[in-house]
């Protein structure tokens, strides 16, 4: 009897603490699943009188798509710069024997994570100013890649590591030179490393703010990150229709890549994250 | 937020035993030391550029009277220490620090940490649409752009038509004015929980099912499983996640874009009170002094990691750092 309360007690408990979770990480996301499709998008989120004409309104917004536009470029220039370094640097740091290899990995590690956008924008705004990249996205560009390259190497470096040497080896017997192993065999063979570190490299750049903010003058070159806070701090009032249907948009990318990469390779932890 | 490292570990075949092979040795590809330093070059030169060289930049800049603008911005004046003593006697750090205090400790150490593992060891046994629909949740919250999901908690908290006002029946209420940094707490919290739930999820999949199932047959209460069969398998995570939560949290920005450290200055965080001297006001050799003490604070909780995980990944442990 007393067991039968105490175990009845105890499902209540838990039946109460699910929901309390739910509803605590569900309430400020009802929003943005409700205004964009509602006629009247009010601030607080009610069901929909079901619409499209917010996204009409988004695309006669001069400066939206092409703040998605601005998004990518730099997404993209960040990935594509960060894979190409970190998979040359862990190539060769894997395979060759340099002295102090691990100290200095070790420190590169470090200073990543102490060097932060935030603990930095001092000298990184200067740097950015001196070198003329104030207003230009290779300049974003650049910094980013300075901040995610040392985390990216240490990542590549798992995967090259993993790979059998014997692959090589054989390419070499046939007469391959360096390079073309490195392009016909290691790439192959870490293809998922490469994936991996360039779909983490999209989602930091993609949802950065303050690199952006910081370095970036002129609205036309504005990430959407950046862009959508112009859209309700100037004019007073904030763009209900604008805002809502431009978030959806925003956050799709980021969603439908976590989808894709969970399928794919497993969202869990292994290993050490950041190791 | 580094991403799962799954180093797929490739079916190695046997490697061949001729006589050839084995004098390539480590360089199996044939790179050659000067092969390999330009391979590396590219990195590092990127690395050193953009991520030492401001680092080292903070140093001297912390030193000097630069100002964005006007006579000390062309020809900054060499001060010492002056900086770092005005920092430190400056009334407005200490509320600033005193308010990253409250943020770190109260979202990140405490509000993350306790939440991530609640439901962690709620989900534990667990499978079904509502696992699948808290854990989704949870991590939509951690995945979505910052800006998209500061708005959104802007729209919660509006005073006028605000959905929480809505649902509490307490219009006009307006929480973003009177508790800024008890909102930004709370925003944390629904934004970080993410990391602790998915670190412990994976963590308390590695306690041996036969100790809970021999504390359930003992008769132990939940708090007592937790204690004694629970918290000894999982204390390196634990530490783990305190750290890596600490240092995110501390260097986060995003509370500026829901309250931009208002009103007065009274969700002014560390981060923001470093942009707001340093790019708002433009006294950059002061903005930089600020930036070498976070610097500073970052060092520490860092090295600590390094320290814990390298004790962890010690032989003994390698079952355990490998989860």
């Amino acid at each position: 009897m007393n067991a039968a309360v105490r175990e009845a007690l105890r499902r209540i408990g838990l039946a109460t603490f699910v929901s309390a979770v739910l509803g605590f990480f569900a309430l400020p996301l009802l929003w943005l699943a409700f205004a964009p499709f509602d006629a009247n998008p009010g601030i607080a989120a009610s069901p929909p009188e079901f619409t499209l004409h917010n996204f009409k309104v988004l695309m006669d917004n001069p400066y939206a798509l092409a703040s998605l536009r601005n998004s990518v470029l730099l997404a993209a220039g960040t990935a594509a710069l960060v894979v190409t370094a970190a998979a040359l640097a862990a190539y060769a740091l894997s395979r060759v024997r340099v002295p102090g290899r691990d100290a200095l990995l070790y420190v590169l590690l470090l200073l990543s994570s102490i060097i932060t956008g935030t603990a930095a924008m001092v000298p990184v705004f200067l740097l950015a100013f001196n070198l003329h990249l104030i207003d230009s996205r290779l300049g974003v560009v650049l910094v980013l890649t300075g901040g995610l390259l040392p985390a990216a190497i240490f990542l590549l470096k798992d995967f090259t590591d993993a790979t059998p040497a014997s692959y090589e080896e054989a390419a070499r017997v046939f007469g391959a030179s360096p390079l073309q192993i490195l392009r016909h065999v290691v790439v192959p063979v870490i293809r998922p490393g490469l994936a991996t570190v360039a779909v983490w490299t999209v989602a930091q750049v993609w949802g950065d703010f303050l690199m952006p903010f910081l370095l970036l003058r002129n609205p036309d070159k504005a990430p959407a990150s950046v862009i959508m806070y112009t859209f309700y701090t100037e004019g007073g009032q904030p763009d209900l229709a604008l805002i809502s249907t431009f978030s959806l948009l925003y956050s799709l990318p980021v969603v439908l890549m976590y989808l894709f990469v969970s399928r794919r390779y497993g969202f869990r932890f292994h290993g050490g994250i950041k190791r | 937020m580094a991403p799962p490292t799954s180093p797929r570990a490739e079916a190695a075949p046997p490697r061949a035993a001729s006589p050839r092979a084995a004098s390539f040795g480590e360089d199996a590809a044939g790179l050659g030391r000067a092969r390999a330093a330009a391979f590396t070059a590219p990195a590092l030169i990127l690395v050193a550029v953009f991520l030492v060289f401001p680092a080292l930049w903070t140093l001297y800049l912390g030193t000097t009277d630069y100002r964005l603008t006007g006579i000390a911005a062309s020809d900054p004046r060499f001060v010492g220490a002056d900086n770092y003593r005005d920092v430190l006697g400056d009334g407005e750090f200490h509320r600033s620090l005193w308010l990253t205090l409250q943020f770190v400790v109260g979202s990140a150490v405490v509000g993350q940490t306790l939440l991530g593992f609640a439901i962690a060891w709620v989900m534990r046994d667990r499978s079904g649409p509502v696992r699948r629909l808290v854990e989704g949740l949870v991590l939509l919250a951690w995945i979505l752009p910052s800006s998209v999901i500061a708005f959104l908690w802007i729209a919660l908290l509006d005073r006028d038509g605000g959905t929480l006002n809505a649902l509490l029946g307490t219009p006009g209420t307006a929480w973003l004015l009177d508790h800024p940094m008890a909102c930004v707490v709370v925003f944390n919290v629904w934004r970080g929980t993410a990391f602790s739930m998915m670190l412990y999820g994976a963590a308390l999949g590695n306690v041996p099912p036969s100790h809970l199932e021999t504390a359930r047959l003992a008769g132990a209460s939940t708090w007592q499983t937790l204690r004694d069969a629970v918290l000894p398998r999982i204390r390196g995570h634990v530490l783990t996640s305190l750290l890596l939560v600490s240092l995110w949290t501390f260097n986060d920005f995003t509370p500026f874009l829901i309250t931009a450290g208002g009103p007065d200055g009274r969700s002014e965080i560390m981060s923001v009170y470093v942009y707001r001297t340093a790019l708002g006001d433009g006294r950059l050799g002061f903005g930089a002094a600020i930036s070498l003490l976070m610097i500073l604070i970052n060092l520490v909780i860092a090295l600590v990691y390094l320290r814990v995980l390298r004790s962890r990944r010690a032989p003994g442990n390698a079952g355990e750092a490998a989860a």
